[in-house]
């Protein structure tokens, strides 16, 4: 009788057309354990089965990459002979189910794919998204979320220093959990996965393996129901005290030249770090699971393939390196132990007790992984909202005080003082910025980091908002005065069976594609994340980006506060008054309908280009890119920010109704403040940059055209009080 | 001055405490792991902030039970000046080299930020270069800061001038918002009897380079300069 029925199968999410060809690669009928690597191999999670025909279209090219996609994180020149290493990844499905859990262990897989490279860990951002504040999980969810992070990130040493938070009903079911870590490496020593030299060791080191997580690849290419409460058990815990080890274990022996290749056990855990090893350096592998560190006695081989316990590392040293590298491992208390050797079969061959327990051919198994063209259909557009057809409400300043206390504008500092921000003392740009500003230690440089994406302007046109989210990540870095150099992205998504939704991915990539293009801003490295509905039900379509930018002289960067009163605040880019698609409809008329900001991505690169020279030449240092609730928000925020106001004068030559002006969401714009406005200003016209004096700095009030003047303490208590409130249950 | 700085499996502000050291003193700190039972001679022992031992039991408990601290313990008590940051200060209370304990914060969650500290005397060798009563900006990052002793212990430390710092808000005043962790009596740091030992939860290493945005750390690093040079 057959072991392998269609049932268990269809229980490792394989459909029958992929099942034919297992058996063909095979010549056989698989065990059990085969067909667990089959499985896990060909998830979308490992494979990127739908995705890969559309990432490929990115450019991921430029002088200053020295690695991009294919890695287990990508790799840029930052000058003084130091390369940044950076990745953002998922751990959407295991956060909803288990937050705290699911969140920290996010936080250290991505670490892990950092220093796997031989890069030292040096930021740490996050981009989140949870479902509506009235849905009855978001507390619940919210809290686990930032808690995890925080417990996993402050405990290994590396700092949280910036990331996005959203909140929509779509993601009621399926919240985002998106983290990036940011590492520092010599530029002439990245350490890769690919293997080679027959006989050399396979070598295990980190924490013992558990029946932990096991099949979590699996279930993060699935859809939700109202049962996925049972798969608690999938999700993996983790110990940020043995990562921290880790961390500290792996950079020492990377210091010798004992290793060939390396490579985390992240998601399918020993079954997808000896494939890939094997895989890329074109060898095979023979493992002795009997050797492999087993948390609990009993573990079938199945369950030390496919268990996806955290903390763990697979490398292949050269051949007498081994009491070397054992010595620095002990030292850290970490367990160390030779699992196999490398063959020239081609196969990777798992025996346990003596017995062949796993026979399986490498390159066909890796090259085989389903690769689909799946139908689409683009997403229709939508009409532009006609401002001037909306009512204008009677006091603009009650309007931003509204705003700045809405669920998505609000202060994030409940979140970020969770997190251990400071730590490495190189944290020169805090939370609570257009990007966070981290020196690169020992140097005069820092790095500029960002996430972004503008969901509801991805759902509304999906070009468009693809293109919004790389330039709004470009103009956050700007904004701090850094050259951005490339990004990472995170591709957050429904069901990709789905034609409607798969144009929406298509349409993303698109816009992002000319967005990479148009600013030199190259994809260096990435990940999909896809499934994400419940009961039918898909998130609202998420590329979240992360940015990478550099800082030549750390002393010349900007900040959004206003330094001193009585400067002159000058806006810099077009308003034409776009609201379609904008936070003000959707809190103010409690619509979302209407086509997203255009992005004009040569005015892009022109106002950011004309704003980055100000900054590095010391002319300007105080800056603020305009987002979300347009020019009115910003300058809040900007006030906020450091306790000075601004009185703004009525829109000279400009017959765009107030709301459109204050509000509205045009792209590629910037506030600065300075007290050379007419040098400046000169300037812009000869660079064809659009700038405006729109009112000055003064006094402890903001004042709007149209608006009740607002005292800073006011704002501030709107703006500082939602979350704080929601969190303890007092306000909704 | 010549410091040691003991680095646990866990310790994440070693490095921090080491660049701070070697800034303020031009002297290369030496970095002791927590296996040695013994070191050179120095001026100065720091332990550092982090984790140590992953604080999966008590913060700081398994550290005290340490090699590196039997050590540390003899050399405190033949007068060696010990400064305890953060994690370090959780150490020292379980060591007993401190009085009081460190308990989870009152809100029971981690907290990263700026407070302000009131210096409550210059009569030390960690507070020299600073005014009594002067107010002074330094953030905090931990979860488990909130200080705890008895009523007659409080009232016994105030008496012998064993509280070094005070959380206050900008402007030198004890105010309820100005405490970020519920310690007892706003306590941020404390002195042994011979104010010798000193474990505070503020970081000071992390305000002493002006590119980070202030400076007031380093006079805690300044006035150990000048009383052990």
């Amino acid at each position: 009788m057959s072991e392998i029925t269609p049932q268990i199968v269809a229980e490792h999410g394989l459909n029958e057309t992929e099942y034919q060809r297992v058996l063909e690669i095979m010549g056989r009928e698989p065990n059990l354990l085969e067909l667990g690597i089959f499985s896990v191999m060909w998830s979308e999670h490992c494979s990127y089965k739908s995705s890969k025909k559309w990432l490929k279209t990115l450019p991921t090219d430029a002088p200053h990459v020295i690695e991009g996609p294919g890695e287990n994180a990508g790799v840029i020149d930052i000058g003084d002979g130091l390369a940044a290493v950076f990745k953002m990844e998922s751990h959407n499905h295991p956060s909803f189910i288990e937050p705290y859990q699911g969140a920290a262990t996010g936080v250290g897989g991505i670490l892990r794919d950092v220093f796997t490279m031989g890069a030292r860990p040096i930021a740490n951002l996050n981009a989140l998204r949870f479902g509506s504040p009235d849905h009855g999980k978001t507390r619940h969810l919210v809290s686990g979320v930032v808690a995890g992070i925080g417990g996993y990130g402050n405990c290994v040493g590396v700092p949280t220093v910036g990331g996005e938070v959203n909140f929509d009903p779509s993601y009621n079911g399926n919240i985002l959990v998106n983290a990036m870590t940011v590492g520092l490496a010599p530029a002439d020593r990245i350490f890769k996965a690919a293997a080679s030299g027959v006989g050399n060791p396979v070598v295990y080191v980190g924490s013992k393996t558990g029946r932990d997580g096991i099949h979590g690849a699996t279930m993060a290419s699935a859809e939700f129901d109202d049962d996925s409460d049972e798969k608690r058990p999938t999700v993996q815990v983790g110990d940020p005290f043995t990562e921290k080890l880790l961390i500290e274990a792996c950079l020492e022996l990377m210091e010798t030249d004992a290793i060939i290749g390396i490579q985390d056990m992240g998601a399918a855990g020993l079954t997808s770090s000896s494939f890939e090893m094997a895989s890329k350096g074109g060898m095979g592998v023979e493992l002795n699971l009997d050797q492999v560190p087993c948390r609990e006695d009993g573990m079938s081989p199945y369950e030390m393939m496919l268990s996806e316990s955290q903390e763990r590392m697979l490398m292949v040293l050269k051949p007498g390196k081994e009491d070397m590298a054992r010595g620095i491992m002990e030292k850290w208390d970490l367990d160390f132990a030779i699992i196999g050797h490398l063959t020239e079969s081609g196969r990777m061959v798992l025996r346990m007790h003596g017995d062949v327990v796993g026979d399986l051919p490498i390159d066909p198994l890796a090259e085989a992984s389903p690769e689909y063209d799946r139908p689409w259909i683009p997403t229709p557009a939508r009409d532009d909202v006609d401002a001037k057809a909306l009512s204008v409400p009677g006091d603009m300043g009650a309007v931003l005080l509204q705003l700045m206390g809405s669920p998505n504008l609000c202060s994030r500092r409940w979140i970020w003082e969770q997190y251990d921000h400071m730590v490495m003392a190189d944290t020169q740009g805090r939370p609570g910025g257009d990007a966070a500003v981290v020196r690169v230690h020992g140097t005069q440089r820092a790095l500029a980091m960002s996430t972004d994406c503008t969901p509801r302007y991805c759902l509304a046109d999906p070009a468009r908002g693809g293109a919004q989210a790389v330039a709004e990540s470009w103009r956050n870095l700007t904004a701090v005065g850094a050259t951005p150099l490339a990004i990472t992205d995170n591709m957050n998504f429904g069901n990709p069976e789905k034609p409607e939704i798969m144009g929406q991915f298509v349409g993303c990539i698109e816009g992002m594609r000319a967005a990479c293009d148009a600013l030199a801003f190259p994809v260096v490295s990435g990940n999909v994340s896809l499934y994400n509905e419940t009961n039918g039900a898909a998130i609202l379509p998420t590329p979240a980006i992360g940015g990478v930018g550099v800082i030549e002289d750390a002393g010349m960067t900007a900040g959004i506060g206003f330094t001193e009163e009585d400067a002159d605040i000058i806006l810099i880019g077009n308003t034409t008054g776009h609201l379609g698609a904008t936070t003000y409809l959707s809190e103010i008329e409690s619509r979302s309908d209407g086509a997203p900001p255009a992005v004009d991505l040569e005015q892009e690169k022109r106002n950011g280009d004309f704003v980055r020279s100000l900054i590095v030449s010391g002319q300007v240092t105080v800056c603020h890119d305009l987002s979300d609730g347009g020019l009115a928000v910003t300058l809040a925020e900007m006030a906020l920010a450091s306790g000075i106001g601004a009185t703004i004068d009525e829109p000279a030559d400009s017959d765009l109704p107030l709301p459109a002006w204050l509000f509205g969401e045009d792209q590629a714009r910037y506030l600065i403040a300075t007290t050379s406005a007419s040098t400046l200003i000169d300037a812009a016209r000869n660079a064809g940059v659009s700038a405006a004096i729109i009112g000055r700095t003064t006094g402890e009030t903001l004042t709007l055209p149209g608006g009740t003047p607002i005292s800073l303490s006011e704002l501030s208590g709107a703006h500082e009080g939602w979350l704080p409130g929601y969190m303890a249950g007092t306000v909704n | 001055m010549k410091a040691a700085v003991i680095v646990f499996p866990g310790s994440n502000c070693d490095r921090d405490v080491q660049v701070t050291l070697r800034q303020v003193s031009g002297v290369e700190p030496v970095m002791v792991w927590h296996k040695e039972s013994s070191f050179e001679n120095v001026d100065l022992i720091v332990l550092p902030g982090g984790f140590s031992y992953g604080d999966y039991l008590r913060s700081g408990a398994m550290a005290a039970k340490s090699n590196v601290m039997r050590e540390i313990a003899s050399r405190a008590s033949a007068g060696v000046p010990v400064l305890g940051i953060c994690n370090g200060f959780q150490v020292l209370t379980e060591t007993g080299l401190l009085p009081g304990v460190l308990m989870r914060n009152a809100d029971l969650k981690f907290v990263c930020r700026d407070v302000h500290l009131k210096v409550e005397s210059s009569q030390s060798l960690f507070t020299s270069a600073y005014e009594t009563g002067q107010v002074v900006r330094i953030p905090v990052a931990h979860h488990d800061g909130n200080y705890f002793a008895g009523d007659e212990e409080l009232d016994r430390l105030e008496d012998r001038g064993q509280i070094a710092f005070r959380y206050v808000d900008a402007v030198g005043e004890m105010e309820g918002s100005a405490n970020p962790n519920g310690s007892a009596r706003n306590i941020a740091g404390v002195y042994n009897e011979t104010k010798t030992v000193l474990g505070l939860m503020p970081h000071p290493e992390r305000l002493a380079d002006p590119q980070l945005g202030g400076t007031d750390g380093e006079g805690l690093f300044k006035s150990l300069l000048e009383s052990l040079s």
